[in-house]
């Protein structure tokens, strides 16, 4: 069975694969989201963060010989330290400012932790290879899925979902959300808005830290792997809604397997895609899907 | 006094400009723009102006008692940048001659603004053919490789052990088109056939959907029409996917940099066609010493072949007794050239002629030495390998 000339097994692995880019875009946007929405902070450094959480989970294996998964802990715990020190040092002094501010320093940090790695390391990668419980593929019939592939999947899907739980549906979650509403009003409740709002910006930082763990066995770990990730990214949470988290989760989603989709029927538009998506998006609905007009 | 502050800013002016004129006759500037921050970064890259530093301090450090400078820029990929770059060089710091590098759109552009301006242009990085055929110029010579010979060298070894229907994986730019029509040349040639082509953005980082594509077209071969970063992450989901258990995988241009960061586990049997490796003999190795203690890397076929023009493009003008590119071009042409890098000579078409080499991957178990990459399997001689008379387009070599 054939659909505009592309088979239907061909359709669905490629469909599959997107949903696995889809989960990048999630977990990275979801990140993004997160600060904006409750710090107003443009974070470019996420993907300069999510290339950090990478380059650490490869130095930790060939330095001192710990594995994965003790990587997908410690690597967003690193990470998230990182993003506590920048939130200290650097962004506090940003936040009444204009938006482009923190867009700029963000920018500068992302430029100077990538020469930092490039300088160190090259452009050309390092290997990082599938951990043995993961490796392998699995024959779906339709096509063959690298099982490390499907865990991807699974693990963004899961800690998306935990995320927007706890954001939306708990009371720390609460707490943030009418922090970053009315500061003022929750500091005269005795809540610590300004801790607060450090531990936000370093779990967003976590965030694309744990991306970056979960990428580093399936591209090579660079310094810049985090570049054309990030461009998409600023697309996906936009097209979602800036400070919409599920819009970013189900946006990065979808986007995946648009992307996917475009690369069997006109691949050489599929670095493209989102961002015509994007014009349109914004045209008709310039708070985003998912968005509220502020 | 308003009057006399002008006169006096004009005249100061005048003052530096004039001095800046006069300099520009005092020095050799060599100006080197390649790629030093993106996915091409390792092959060429900074060091790329390493070795042509080697090369100037080794010559003397002064060519016709003129000091030689060395200005190097990034040009990111980006064939305007890059373009406008030589022409500021040229226009406000009497540049001599321009040195380019990887990405083939930019060095097509670039040699449009060196032929404009009427300066010496070398290329080592870009690959495409079009430099010495349909846009030739006088002043460009294409010293290391090119599509063409890289299919010939290569697909013809491949469609001869077997290997006749192919797929390509191309990169959405002039390299990569250039280097799958002349792949799709030979392979037709020898009784080949292609069954289809997916192109992707230049610095795709996920492959995975057109490896599927290809994987699903059935044909024996996966030709990769792309380089650098693009293609090691091509190989490295490759394996990641069993693509090798149904197609072989064909390397179009493969550096030593790829093979390093993917590892012999992942390359080992690749067969791909270079004008250079660091341990064919005595000679390269000793100038690959010299390089790895500089940059604890061994150099790439790029980074030698750019020491190596240098020193022959300073001979020239040594023996032309003049930095003009005219003269420099006609005695150039008309040199013997023979150095660790290569012999041979310059074509009218600006083709330097020497020989390649087809190597294949080692198997990890084969690698005795840290770098130790490569197996020679044929020497190709340079006549056979690139364009000939009868298929070149260009109007400089009838």
């Amino acid at each position: 069975m054939e659909i505009f000339g592309v088979s239907l097994p061909g359709l669905l692995s490629q469909l599959l694969l997107g949903l696995v880019n889809g989960s990048f875009y999630a977990i990275l946007s979801l990140g993004l989201a997160v600060i904006f929405g409750l710090l107003n902070v443009i974070n470019f450094a996420h993907g300069a963060l999510f290339m950090t959480g990478a380059l650490i989970t490869w130095m930790a294996m060939n330095y001192l010989g710990l594995g994965y998964w003790w990587m997908l802990l410690l690597a967003p715990l690193v990470v998230g330290v990182f993003g506590v020190v920048i939130e200290r040092l650097l962004l506090r002094w940003i936040y009444k400012l204009d938006h482009l501010y923190g867009l700029l320093l963000t920018l500068g940090l992302t430029l100077l932790i990538e020469g930092v790695f490039r300088s160190i390391y090259g452009v050309s990668g390092l290997g990082y290879d599938t951990p043995e419980l993961l490796e392998g593929a699995t024959n779906l019939g339709f096509m063959i899925l690298p099982n490390y592939r499907a865990w991807v999947v699974v693990a963004s899907v899961v800690v998306c979902l935990a995320t927007w739980y706890v954001i939306e549906k708990t009371k720390l979650g609460a707490y943030l959300r009418a922090g970053t509403e009315n500061p003022r009003l929750v500091e005269a409740f005795g809540i610590n808005v300004p801790v607060m709002v450090t531990l936000t910006y370093a779990f967003g930082a976590a965030l694309a830290a744990f991306a970056g763990v979960l990428a580093a066995p399936v591209y090579q770990v660079t310094p810049l792997m985090g570049q054309n990730l990030i461009i998409v990214v600023f697309a996906v949470v936009v097209i979602g809604g800036m400070g919409s988290i599920m819009g970013s989760i189900l946006t990065g989603l979808g986007l995946g397997v648009i992307e996917g989709f475009t690369k069997v029927f006109y691949p050489e538009a599929s670095s493209t895609v989102v961002f015509v998506i994007m014009v349109i998006v914004l045209l008709i609905r310039p708070a985003g899907l998912f968005g509220k007009e502020k | 006094m308003k009057n006399q502050l002008k006169v006096l800013a004009l005249m100061l002016g005048a003052a530096g400009l004039a001095t800046s004129a006069a300099h520009a006759q005092d020095k050799v500037k060599i100006g080197f723009i390649t790629d030093m921050s993106s996915l091409y970064a390792d092959v060429e890259g900074k060091n790329g102006a390493l070795a042509i530093q080697m090369a100037i301090d080794d010559f003397g450090g002064k060519v016709l008692g003129m000091p030689i400078e060395l200005m190097s820029a990034d040009h990111q990929n980006k064939a305007d940048i890059a373009a406008s770059k030589a022409r500021e060089w040229i226009d406000t710091q009497g540049l001599t001659m321009i040195f380019g590098g990887t990405n083939s759109g930019t060095a097509l552009a670039t040699a449009k603004v060196a032929s404009e301006k009427k300066r010496v242009y070398i290329n080592n990085g870009a690959a495409s053919s079009a430099l010495t055929n349909e846009q030739c110029s006088p002043y460009t010579v294409h010293y290391a490789y090119d599509t063409v010979a890289l299919a010939k060298g290569t697909g013809s070894a491949i469609v001869d052990t077997g290997g006749k229907s192919w797929y390509f994986l191309t990169a959405d730019y002039a390299f990569g088109h250039a280097l799958e029509a002349d792949t799709t040349t030979v392979v037709k040639a020898k009784g080949g056939n292609v069954v289809g082509a997916v192109r992707h953005p230049l610095n795709a980082s996920d492959f995975s959907s057109f490896l599927l594509q290809a994987q699903n077209s059935k044909a024996q071969i996966l030709g990769l029409a792309n380089a650098g970063g693009d293609t090691i992450n091509a190989i490295k989901a490759a394996k990641e996917f069993g693509i090798g258990k149904t197609m072989k995988l064909a390397g179009l241009l493969i550096f030593i940099s790829d093979v390093h960061s993917l590892g012999l586990r992942n390359t080992e049997g690749l067969q791909f066609t270079t004008s250079w490796y660091w341990d064919l003999n005595d000679e390269t190795r000793k100038f690959s010493a010299r390089f790895f203690e500089k940059t604890k890397r061994m150099p790439t076929e790029i980074q030698a072949a750019d020491y190596s023009a240098t020193m022959n493009y300073l001979k020239a003008v040594e023996a032309a007794k003049s930095i003009d590119a005219d003269k420099v071009m006609t005695t150039w042409r008309g040199m013997k050239m023979n150095d660790f890098f290569g012999s041979g000579q310059l074509r009218a078409d600006g083709r330097y002629v020497h020989d390649m080499y087809l190597m294949e991957v080692k198997k990890p178990s084969e690698s005795t030495k840290p770098w130790d990459y490569y197996k020679l399997v044929k020497k190709l001689p340079g006549d056979t390998v690139f364009t000939t008379k009868a298929e070149s387009k260009c109007p400089l070599w009838k």
